[in-house]
């Protein structure tokens, strides 16, 4: 049984990064090493925060802040249950890694304006927690506008015309969909449903109309489908790639794409629930739609010689693996789902990170010029081999675990032709980043430059990010209760007696 | 007690230490305002009736909640620009500052008057009182504004002669200048032909002063064209006062349901006001003095004050109220901003704002703040009123509301943050590209300080109301769900 009880953490995890943000943006340019080293020490006090709420969140008690009410009878409202849980650890988890690793790359780079670069960034962090402990569906928007906000200044960061186009495109899509979650939102309220968060969906017990059902499902799903880069609403995300490349890992590992797809999961199994979308018969649609996205990433992705393109769309398409996962409406699909968040998470901040690491040591950006690169960059390239292989799904490493749970999932609701896609699009991300791995490794350089290491503080967060990938699938209760969070999730949303537990197959 | 509101106003018209007499009395009558307004939540609406003669022979003022509420805002509004527009005014009417600051004054007296007031005659001497001020100060600014001015003086008279039409209409068949009598009368009977005409002249007439679409066209050049420290005032509060005496018809002069059923001033309002949204936003677009393009985002705004009052619904009233507050506050500030840089840099031109925000940073901050509560960012102001207006569609089925509110904000984030865009992500430019003031306006001054200032923060005493301002857009923000339910609820209901 989940009981809420009254606590100011979860607004201490919010309240943390902007009070990082705030003497980031004092301390400025002139003592760069005190202003660059308060994100880190915010970073570890989130996480620390964050898993000092993990043994009541487990154990069914969920702590919870009630702030002044937003518009009348709706408070804003933060809640940190196990679905909230998984996402706040993963994004200030990640955070540490991401502040060190920007310290070294933007100095690396000589990236101007950093002042505004942390501070941007220590914001989009306290919007992503924001995100992820919303109570309620305004308290949700609130913070997911405030996320599309703030990163605005990042994705625009190098001033340039294309970082400009990006930015615009970027804030286009995402207000857009910001706009259909304020017009879902403030629909729910008008037909008199409380907009608080029930695992197994706020809808589920209220009789409304079949249109209106529809109607709210496309808007909160295209809505938050701009954010989890859904076709056709994922135009934002390749051009974003102007953007510096913390930022990038921001946008698709912390905080960005997991608010979007996050945010599927608070729609489907939250505000409508299982019961609702099969009555609907919604499931299916939105399944082919994250379907078609997978396979057309994937293959999106072999045709870009450009690394952090490939990358992109490879972040198109396992976003919809998890869309997928939880539109399958089984709770082992959406344990696999959760995990998926957490898994492609950590593999794809590494792959950035090393995109990064490459591109500030060489000013190398493509594929075709990174032949031999692997015998001057053994760490960077030896940890994109272990993320290239949790990519591919790999066994033990973290993207098998989940891309298990979803195949089985999909097998689990007898929807076998969704197991193969999992399984084509698995081929098809060894198709598209193996061969980098063979060019760095087994190919010889063409140039006669040669590189060492990048800095340690870029090196050593892609190095530890690079073995979680393959930790995190062996051991995916450790250290944060992943697993155990993720299959607590599906057994309130599904109303399952026995939860599924790790290990016991 | 109603007389503090006013009086210190009036009495130190002519004074000719103008800045700190102005302040005071602006001050004073925020304070007093702020006062009724919690001395009506404690006991209720207060009446008092000037010269002691009883209503409705005698002229009564009203302040309930709605009247206290709005006086509030727009007395605080002018309070913090008339300081932050001081050095704005010693520059541009440094000759007759006296002057300056009593037709000041007696627009806000006139402001006022016309919030206050439960006579329908005395709004119009109100009205009058405040345009006729208006019309001055933006004279003030010779040039162009002498025409702007002049255009806006017909336009303005116009629309006062078509409310005192109406009246005298509303008069034949009521015998009653009181607004609450004639509420009362014509809830008994409201089927003469003439109280529907007169219902049509007043809806024209006030609907000329609101700035909506069709009858804006004074509002772009005034604001331009006007004397900053004039824009600045008259901007955030002067059309907001015309919504307001618009939602006092609603409230408490016609009958409940009169302006839609007998009459489709509601629908009128609704369709117009849509129309002005998408066509206030289209039009700020393309503009290239930031100036004007504010304007044409005033009447975008207006234009969902209007829309809520159109939706007649209690939400879409709430909507309507909360929008006169916030645009207020977000108007005052963006405007401020741009007279505080035009003040250290001399642009206008939004293709000069290039790289400002880092020289200006708590004036650009501020600008920022107004903007993205402009665009409707929860927590900012802005967003409440589009919410509550989005929910009042949804509530009586008018779609068309839902989409162009919610497209609004787009279309406001297209034409605001190319603002933020060129302040904060383009270099600086030392010079202007080219000067479109008007030599004659300020002559080699403004010249000057263009090539030698190369834009820096902007005075003190103007950052500081600014930056409150600024501030205001957030706090208020949050803060809404209090202002509705005390306030704006209870005040309609």
């Amino acid at each position: 049984m989940i009981e809420t009880y009254s606590s100011t953490t979860p607004l201490i995890v919010v309240l943390l990064p902007v009070a990082a943000a705030l003497l980031v943006l004092l301390t400025g340019e002139r003592f760069r090493n005190v202003r660059d080293s308060w994100s880190t020490i915010a970073a570890l006090a989130m996480v620390a925060v964050v898993a000092s709420m993990l043994p009541d969140v487990l154990a069914g008690r969920v702590p919870q802040t009630t702030l002044i009410e937003l518009s009348p009878g709706i408070d804003i409202a933060l809640r940190a249950d196990s679905a909230g849980m998984i996402f706040g650890l993963l994004a200030s988890c990640l955070w540490v890694l991401a502040s060190v690793y920007a310290v070294g790359y933007m100095r690396a780079e000589h990236e101007q304006k950093q002042t505004r670069f942390f501070t941007a960034y220590a914001l989009a962090l306290a919007a992503a927690a924001g995100v992820a402990f919303s109570a309620n569906l305004l308290t949700f928007v609130l913070f997911y506008e405030l996320l599309s906000l703030v990163t605005f200044p990042l994705v625009t960061h190098r001033e340039t015309e294309a970082a400009i186009v990006a930015g615009r495109k970027y804030l286009a899509y995402t207000l857009s969909g910001g706009l259909l979650l304020i017009a879902a939102t403030a629909w729910v309220h008008m037909l008199g449903i409380d907009g608080t968060f029930v695992a197994g969906g706020l809808l589920a017990d209220e009789t409304i109309s079949k249109t209106t059902s529809w109607a709210l499902l496309a808007l909160l799903m295209v809505g938050v489908g701009v954010k989890s880069a859904v076709m056709p609403l994922h135009g934002w995300l390749p051009s974003a790639m102007v953007a510096p490349t913390p930022v990038s890992a921001l946008l698709h590992a912390v905080a960005v794409v997991k608010a979007g797809v996050f945010g599927v999961v608070r729609v489907l199994v939250f505000v409508f629930g299982a019961e609702l979308l099969r009555e609907m018969n919604a499931w299916q649609v939105i399944a082919i739609f994250a379907a078609a996205t997978l396979l057309i990433g994937s293959i999106l992705a072999l045709r870009h010689d450009n690394l952090k393109r490939r990358l992109a769309y490879s972040t198109i398409s396992h976003l919809s693996y998890i869309v997928l996962g939880v539109a399958l409406l089984g709770p082992i699909a959406l344990t696999g789902a959760l995990l998926h968040i957490v898994g492609h998470g950590v593999t794809k901040i590494t792959l950035f990170f090393v995109a990064g690491a490459i591109n500030a040591q060489t000013h190398k950006e493509n594929v075709s010029q990174l032949d031999g690169i692997g015998r001057q960059m053994p760490i960077t390239m030896g940890a994109f081999t272990l993320a290239a292989l949790s990519m591919a799904g790999i066994p033990p490493f973290v993207l098998f675990t989940s891309k298990f749970y979803l195949g089985w999932g999909a097998a689990e609701v007898d929807q076998q032709i969704f197991m193969m896609i999992y399984l084509i699009s698995g081929v098809l991300a060894a198709g598209y980043l193996f061969p980098v791995v063979y060019r760095a490794f087994w190919k010889s350089s063409t140039d006669h430059m040669v590189y060492g290491e990048a800095d340690m503080r870029m090196v050593a967060p892609l190095a530890i990010t690079g073995v979680l990938a393959l930790f995190l699938g062996i051991a995916p209760n450790l250290p944060f209760s992943f697993f155990d969070l993720a299959s607590e999730v599906a057994r309130t949303a599904f109303d399952q007696g026995i939860p599924i537990t790790w290990g016991a197959e | 007690m109603l007389a503090a509101l006013i009086a210190p106003v009036v009495t130190r018209l002519r004074y000719e230490l103008g800045f700190i007499i102005a302040l005071t009395g602006v001050g004073l009558s925020a304070i007093v305002s702020a006062w009724a307004l919690f001395h009506v939540l404690d006991t209720g609406t207060m009446h008092y009736n000037l010269g002691g003669w009883a209503p409705p022979v005698g002229i009564e003022y009203v302040v309930d909640l709605i009247s206290a509420f709005v006086a509030v805002i727009v007395t605080s509004v002018a309070t913090l620009v008339i300081i932050g527009t001081r050095r704005w005014a010693d520059r541009e009417a440094s000759d007759r500052l006296g002057s300056f600051y009593g037709l000041v004054m007696l627009l806000i007296t006139g402001l006022v008057g016309m919030i206050v007031t439960g006579d329908l005659f005395n709004l119009f001497v109100f009205l009058e009182i405040s345009s006729l001020a208006g019309y001055s100060l933006i004279f003030l600014g010779g040039g162009r504004a002498m025409l702007a001015g002049f255009r806006y003086l017909i336009l303005g008279s116009i629309g006062g002669l078509f409310y005192m039409l109406g009246v005298g209409f509303l008069y034949f068949s009521t015998g009653t200048l009181n607004m609450a009598e004639t509420q009362d009368l014509l809830t008994n009977d409201a089927t003469a032909r003439s109280v529907q005409a007169g219902a049509a002249f007043i809806f024209v007439g006030l609907g000329l002063k609101m700035a909506i679409v069709p009858l804006h066209l004074w509002l772009p050049d005034a604001y331009t064209f006007a004397p900053s420290s004039v824009n600045t005032l008259i901007a955030p509060i002067m059309t907001k006062v015309g919504a307001y005496a618009m939602i006092r018809m609603f409230l408490s002069v016609f009958p409940d349901g009169y302006l839609k059923d007998a009459l489709p001033v509601a629908d009128a309002l609704l369709v117009l006001g849509l129309i002005g949204i998408i066509f206030g936003s289209v039009a700020a677009m393309s503009q290239k003095d930031i100036r004007r393009m504010l304007a044409y985002s005033s009447i975008s705004q207006i234009a969902l004050i209007a829309v809520g009052v159109g939706l007649g619904t209690p939400l879409g009233l709430v909507a309507a109220l909360l929008h006169i507050m916030n645009h207020a506050v977000m108007k005052a500030t963006l405007f401020m901003a741009t007279a505080s840089v035009r003040f250290s840099s001399g642009i206008t031109q939004v293709s000069d704002f290039s790289g400002i925000g880092r020289r200006m940073p708590l004036t650009m901050g501020s600008f920022t703040l107004g903007a993205i509560a402009m665009v409707g960012i929860p927590p900012a102001t802005g967003f409440f009123s589009k919410w509550y207006a989005v929910q009042a569609g949804i509530e009586s089925s008018q779609w068309a509301v839902v989409v162009v509110v919610l497209a609004s904000s787009l279309l406001t984030a297209v034409y605001l943050f190319r603002i933020l865009e060129s302040a904060y992500l383009h270099p600086l430019k030392l010079e202007p590209s080219h000067s479109h003031e008007n030599p004659e306006e300020f002559g080699e001054t403004e010249q000057k300080l263009t090539f030698e200032a190369a834009a820096r923060e902007a005075p003190i005493d103007m950052v500081v109301p600014t930056v409150l301002l600024g501030v205001a857009t957030v706090v208020l923000g949050v803060l809404n769900a209090v202002i509705v339910i005390h306030i704006l609820e209870p005040g309609i209901a």
